[in-house]
């Protein structure tokens, strides 16, 4: 692989962008790998670029059913911060955000990374109480966060109207080295640096079964073939249901749609990321100058990849209490992505029934902050069998009841 | 929008008058039961891509709650059925046979326990 580099860019253009190579190859499936992930989202190309760079396993297919970051990688609001309240969480949440800040660098590919800031609104005294809380259990788990008044607020967020009358902000929970990323980078960076490995990223090609001798893995079968494998990590977000079926075991998930409207694109207004749980609504500005706003999901059941229509004006609706200037602009473009809830709304890192078998899902609405740091600690659990970042994400938590309860900690934007 | 008929006050309502209540058909453990028993009532869900079964709740209406039959790949709805029973009508389930021809109850019930 050639790098990338200024150097590069001044040679290219010495001779009409003439010798740049693919980023990434397109093999034919071999007849067996040590280790297979199925999705080849930003979640599974991560775990399989860590099994290769941390634990020297690169005999590795990543199978895709459509194409590479096509599903909700490419389709979320790609804000990232680490401020969680549970210990677990926060954990593997700022390993992933402190693995952001040199990726372009580990990756050589420029991924955005963009520390801005991120604010958790509270309009609410309850929400104080809680975000209050957030902060103090951040500063005891390592965390950077503040709690700050409405006033730091404002001086950080000129556009927001600070005084509504409905939902007045009452001070945010701020942490300063969150911001956001290209999401589409991530997953083309990852996959660059695991076809760079001699991994093969197998696109197009559907799992249509898992294949097991004596309950242990032993391959998938594919739309392109059988594949043999000794290790097999299921990534697949919404479709996590599906795939562990073909594996023999069930899931405590419901994939239910979340949605994400962007608006024209206007001049720089805002440059930092606004997350409003109250009003079920979460705000930033892309490059391009479009106001990016993540909605709530949806309450039922949904495997369309578009979301209910009523909720996209739910979601204006509110923020505008706080964000009067949004009123005013045309919404461009609204899309979908299916993303799988559990009880305790937190992921699932885990062994499976099946041995060989491991599965990674559950990320629910807040997968992409986490992708370098779930690809950490997933290579780690399915090279070692354990890993001090997932050891609490086990499937078995749900009968033993020890769960990570972010839902109350997150609200709706976690 | 999803536009399903309650069955007690007759109005086809809007999805923005309903509100979704989860899988329907889940047997309720209590006191007694075991973890995993415990573990399938709390945590685990029928998550299909096709046929599923649900309770609906008409909240901004007659306030009933009441089970509805819908595909969550096409989001059509087959049909909306009293709450007070352990099965869907059998007109129902021929009906959902019909438009998913291989499809049947049993195999949904199946994986549920």
């Amino acid at each position: 692989m050639k790098r990338y580099s200024a150097f590069a860019i001044a040679r290219e253009a010495a001779r009409y962008h003439q010798g740049w190579e693919r980023a990434w190859a397109s093999p034919e499936p071999k007849k067996k790998y040590d280790a297979i992930i199925i999705g080849a989202g930003g979640h599974g190309l991560a775990s399989a670029y860590y099994l290769g760079k941390n634990f020297g396993i690169t005999n590795v297919a990543v199978i895709e059913k459509g194409w590479l970051g096509g599903g909700n990688t490419g389709r979320n609001t790609t804000i990232i911060r680490s401020n969680y309240l549970q210990d677990p969480s926060a954990a593997i949440y700022e390993k992933a955000r402190s693995l952001y800040e040199t990726m372009s660098q580990d990756l050589n590919y420029n991924v955005m990374f963009s520390p801005r800031g991120v604010i958790m609104l509270a309009q609410t005294h309850h929400e104080v109480r809680g975000y209050q809380r957030t902060a103090h259990a951040n500063a005891l788990q390592g965390v950077k966060t503040e709690w700050i008044n409405p006033d730091r607020v404002k001086e950080l967020c000129p556009i927001m109207n600070i005084e509504g009358p409905r939902y007045p902000v009452l001070g945010g929970l701020w942490q300063a080295r969150g911001g956001t990323a290209r999401h589409d980078a991530v997953a083309w960076g990852y996959a660059r640096a695991c076809s760079d490995m001699g991994m093969d990223i197998l696109q197009k090609c559907e799992v249509t079964g898992v294949t097991s001798e004596d309950g242990k893995v032993t391959g998938v079968t594919t739309s392109r073939g059988d594949i043999g494998c000794d290790k097999l990590g299921i990534v697949v977000a919404g479709n996590s249901g599906h795939v562990a079926e073909m594996a023999g075991f069930r899931l405590p998930l419901e994939s239910v749609a979340l949605q994400a409207l962007v608006s024209e694109p206007i001049k720089p207004c805002m440059d930092i990321v606004v997350m409003a749980n109250t009003v079920h609504g979460y705000l930033s500005q892309s490059d391009k100058g479009e106001m990016v706003i993540g909605g709530g999901t949806d309450s039922y059941n949904n495997y369309t990849q578009r979301g209910s229509f009523h909720h996209i004006e739910e979601t204006v609706r509110a923020l505008i209490e706080t964000f009067p200037m949004l009123s005013r602009l045309k919404m461009l473009r609204q899309w979908g992505g299916i993303v799988d809830v559990t009880g305790d709304r937190s992921p699932i890192l885990s062994k499976t029934p099946l041995e060989g078998c491991f599965i990674n899902c559950g990320w629910g609405t807040g997968g992409f902050k986490a992708i370098p740091g779930s690809g950490w600690g997933f290579a780690e659990l399915m090279a070692k069998g354990h890993s001090p970042l997932t050891a609490e994400f086990g499937l078995d938590r749900f009968k033993e009841g020890r769960f990570i309860d972010e839902s109350v900690a997150a609200g709706v934007a976690h | 929008m999803l536009i399903l008929h309650c069955p007690y006050c007759g109005v086809d309502a809007d999805e923005t008058e309903l509100a979704a209540g989860g899988q329907a058909h889940i047997k309720r453990e209590t006191v007694g039961s075991s973890d995993g028993d415990f573990e399938e009532y709390m945590f685990m869900r029928q998550n299909p891509r096709g046929v599923h079964f649900e309770r609906w709740r008409h909240v901004n209406g007659c306030g009933k709650w009441f089970h509805a039959a819908r595909c969550t790949t096409t989001l059509e709805v087959f049909g909306t059925y009293s709450a007070q029973t352990l099965r869907p009508p059998q007109d129902l389930l021929t009906h959902i046979t019909g438009k998913r021809p291989g499809w049947s109850f049993s195999q949904w019930l199946e994986t549920l326990s």
